[in-house]
């Protein structure tokens, strides 16, 4: 750590944490409520436990983002930062929004949320993802100013870079999007329409932008390959993105009531979108095999490569599986959906996250380059328990997928939903099983943290 | 990819590609826009239509069922229960009506509301107007 005030990442990274194992806690209860209907009826719906683990989600993955940005930005623009404080009283801000949105989503019924935040006056709740009742969602743009206009002077006042940039068009992108959630009409193709513009176009827009900056950033740090050499490959990486993506829109058109052209602008376009998560994969491996030097904080470059492999699988691979039209005819909604959903969010999104947590945690507190070898052991055992639960729990939805799919909506005598839920059990309960295992994964993964402090630095293998 | 390609021609395709697709992204929702009256069934937006959208969202019905293919994969598709119920709203609302507040012991359970008549019909007159929309030919089957 150069600059002092890289410090105010670190709350950030610790209530990313701290959400992240809220999510994972009510994703098991939902996995459970899959295959026990009753449990915590009618206490905790489903949808209730839905909202919480999806918007924990977003939170903490947004919780990292801003706290990449206060880490990395100081160090790239070689100055610190612009306000410190203002860095914090946002962070205290969104941290407090966000415990009490989930406060009301867990107390009072959804509905009475919606009443006593004034929903009927500017209405943007209820849809999937943007259920915050409407002054949270101002909060959020709030603190989202507050952070671009510290992060955007830091930029202004000291050195440019690529990476600086492309993250600074990503946040900037991120929160203009946001503002769509604003735009709610009766006319539901409308509001469908652009609700797409919040979900698709951040994780297949802007967000990649910051995912291809942060990624840039920990490989130059960790392989001391060029910087020349990085940048240019960070920007043809998000060129393909948003060249593929934009358009690729379009695969969350074919069925919602607007002109069927977008059944081949969204086919062609999306099936483009692979291709910046498989170059990705490409330049991580190659800087790490082109490395000038070996890095203490093996952890670190595990888990950066790993973003990219699950990422491609995730996003690239499981996307492309249903993003042609006349696939997404019989896959779309299914559980096909939840298994691309989870494997592309863990991969592309948790990791990234969890990848600059594990190069900056050990710099902001007090270490040198890297926490010890016992520390980094038990992380990259939480490393290969997570993944590969994920991908598990990735595999098991696909199966249920591909069986729903026969059965519901293929063959001479389609089943109703419910029966077909039942005959899928076996894989939820598997699914749930995963989750405890990803579960087990998180806790070593906090363990990390505690062990091992006392212990002398990793050193590299001469 | 050396000399050849430069960062800085690196840098012009994504300025020019994302200035590009954005733009053509635009255009495509203009006209998206501009043909939307003949699709989205918006003759049958009523005042209770929107109502009935209101109340579909301050209740989150979407955190457990789909509508139209999104949404959450707990609960059967809605987009086309007009239809799986034999072209009535009549099952729909008696199906809001008679949940058990409790749940039903071990299996997959909706909220009981507590809607009045006029919110039950407003509900059913939106789950109406959805199903009329224009989606293509989807679902696949009636089922959903
Ligand atoms: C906590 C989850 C949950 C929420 C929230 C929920 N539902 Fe349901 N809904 C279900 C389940 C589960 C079923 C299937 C019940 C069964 O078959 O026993 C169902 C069935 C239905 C059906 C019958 C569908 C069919 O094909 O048989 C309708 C209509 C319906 N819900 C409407 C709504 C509306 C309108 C709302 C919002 C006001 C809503 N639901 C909110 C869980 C939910
Ligand atoms: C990291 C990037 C990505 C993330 C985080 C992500 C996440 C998601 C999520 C959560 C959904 C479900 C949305 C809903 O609830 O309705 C979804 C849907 C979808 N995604 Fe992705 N995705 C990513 C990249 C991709 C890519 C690259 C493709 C195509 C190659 C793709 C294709 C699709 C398609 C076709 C659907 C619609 C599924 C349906 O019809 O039900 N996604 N994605
Ligand atoms: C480990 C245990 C986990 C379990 C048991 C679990 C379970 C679930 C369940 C049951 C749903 C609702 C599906 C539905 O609508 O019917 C869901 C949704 C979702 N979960 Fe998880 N989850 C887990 C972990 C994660 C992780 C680690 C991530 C990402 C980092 C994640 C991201 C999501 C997303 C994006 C959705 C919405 C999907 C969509 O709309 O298609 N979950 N999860
Ligand atoms: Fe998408």
């Amino acid at each position: 750590m150069q600059y002092q005030s890289q410090m105010v990442a670190k709350p950030y990274f610790i209530a990313a944490i701290g959400l992240f194992i809220l999510q994972i806690l009510f994703g098991l209860i939902m996995g459970l409520q899959y295959v026990m209907g009753d449990f915590l009826f009618p206490e905790i719906p489903f949808n209730v436990a839905r909202m919480v683990h999806t918007n924990a989600l977003i939170i903490w993955l947004l919780m990292g983002f801003m706290g990449a940005a206060y880490y990395l930005v100081p160090e790239e623009s070689e100055t610190e930062l612009f306000s410190p404080r203002l860095a914090l009283i946002t962070f205290w801000v969104f941290l407090g929004a966000a415990g009490l949105t989930v406060l009301g989503y867990l107390l009072v019924p959804y509905s009475t949320l919606a009443e006593i935040t004034g929903n009927s006056i500017l209405p943007t709740m209820g849809r999937e993802f943007l259920e915050q009742p409407t002054i949270t969602k101002i909060g959020i743009v709030i603190v989202a100013l507050a952070f671009l206009f510290n992060i955007g002077m830091t930029v202004l006042k000291g050195r440019k870079t690529a990476i600086t940039l492309v993250l600074l068009i990503g946040l900037l992108g991120l929160a203009v999007l946001f503002l769509f959630s604003f735009y709610n009409p009766d006319n539901l193709v409308l509001d469908k329409y652009f609700w797409w513009w919040v979900v698709h176009l951040w994780v297949e827009g802007g967000w990649e932008l910051i995912l291809g900056s942060i990624l840039a950033f920990v490989l130059i740090k960790v392989t001391g390959v060029d910087r020349e050499v990085i940048e240019k490959w960070l920007y043809i990486i998000i060129a393909m993105a948003l060249i593929s993506g934009i358009i690729g829109t379009g695969h969350h058109y074919f069925w919602i009531g607007v002109p069927e052209y977008w059944q081949w602008w969204g086919s062609i376009f999306s099936a483009l979108e692979p291709l910046p998560f498989l170059m990705m994969t490409l330049f991580a491996f190659n800087m790490v095999k082109n490395r000038r030097r070996n890095h203490p904080n093996k952890a670190a470059v595990m888990w950066a490569l790993g973003t990219t492999v699950l990422a491609f699988f995730g996003a690239g691979v499981w996307g492309f599986m249903h993003t042609l039209a006349p696939v997404n005819y019989y896959t779309h909604g299914s559980q096909l959906t939840a298994a691309h959903g989870h494997l592309a969010f863990f991969g592309a999104y948790a990791m990234i996250v969890l990848t600059i947590i594990s190069y900056a945690m050990p710099l902001l507190r007090g270490r040198k380059a890297a926490n010890s070898a016992l520390s980094q052991k038990l992380e990259i055992w939480s490393f290969l328990l997570m993944s590969s639960s994920m991908v598990l729990i990735t595999l098991l939805l696909t199966t249920a997928g591909v069986k729903q799919i026969m059965l519901q909506r293929m063959g001479e005598h389609p089943l109703p939903f419910m029966q077909v839920q039942e005959q899928l059990a076996i894989y939820f309960w598997l699914r749930e099983g995963s989750g405890m295992l990803f579960l087990i994964g998180l806790i070593i993964y906090v363990a990390s943290f505690f062990v091992g402090n006392s212990e002398p630095e990793a050193e590299v293998a001469a | 990819m050396n000399e050849v390609f430069t960062k800085s021609m690196a840098r012009n395709i994504f300025y020019g590609g994302g200035v590009f697709f954005i733009l053509l992204f635009l255009a495509l929702t203009f006209d998206t826009v501009q043909q939307l009256p003949k699709l989205d069934n918006r003759a049958a937006l009523t005042e209770q239509v929107a109502h009935g959208k209101a109340l579909w969202e301050e209740n989150n019905c979407i955190g457990c069922h789909t509508l139209l293919g999104e949404g959450a994969y707990f609960a059967p598709e809605l987009g086309n229960v007009y239809q799986r119920y034999g072209n009535s709203t009549a099952f729909i609302k008696a199906f809001l009506m008679t949940r058990p507040k409790e749940g039903v012991p071990g299996r997959r359970s909706m909220p009981q509301f507590n809607f009045t008549a006029e919110e039950r019909e407003a509900i059913a007159e939106f789950l109406k107007y959805s199903s009329q929309i224009n989606t293509a030919g989807w679902p696949p089957t009636i089922q959903g």
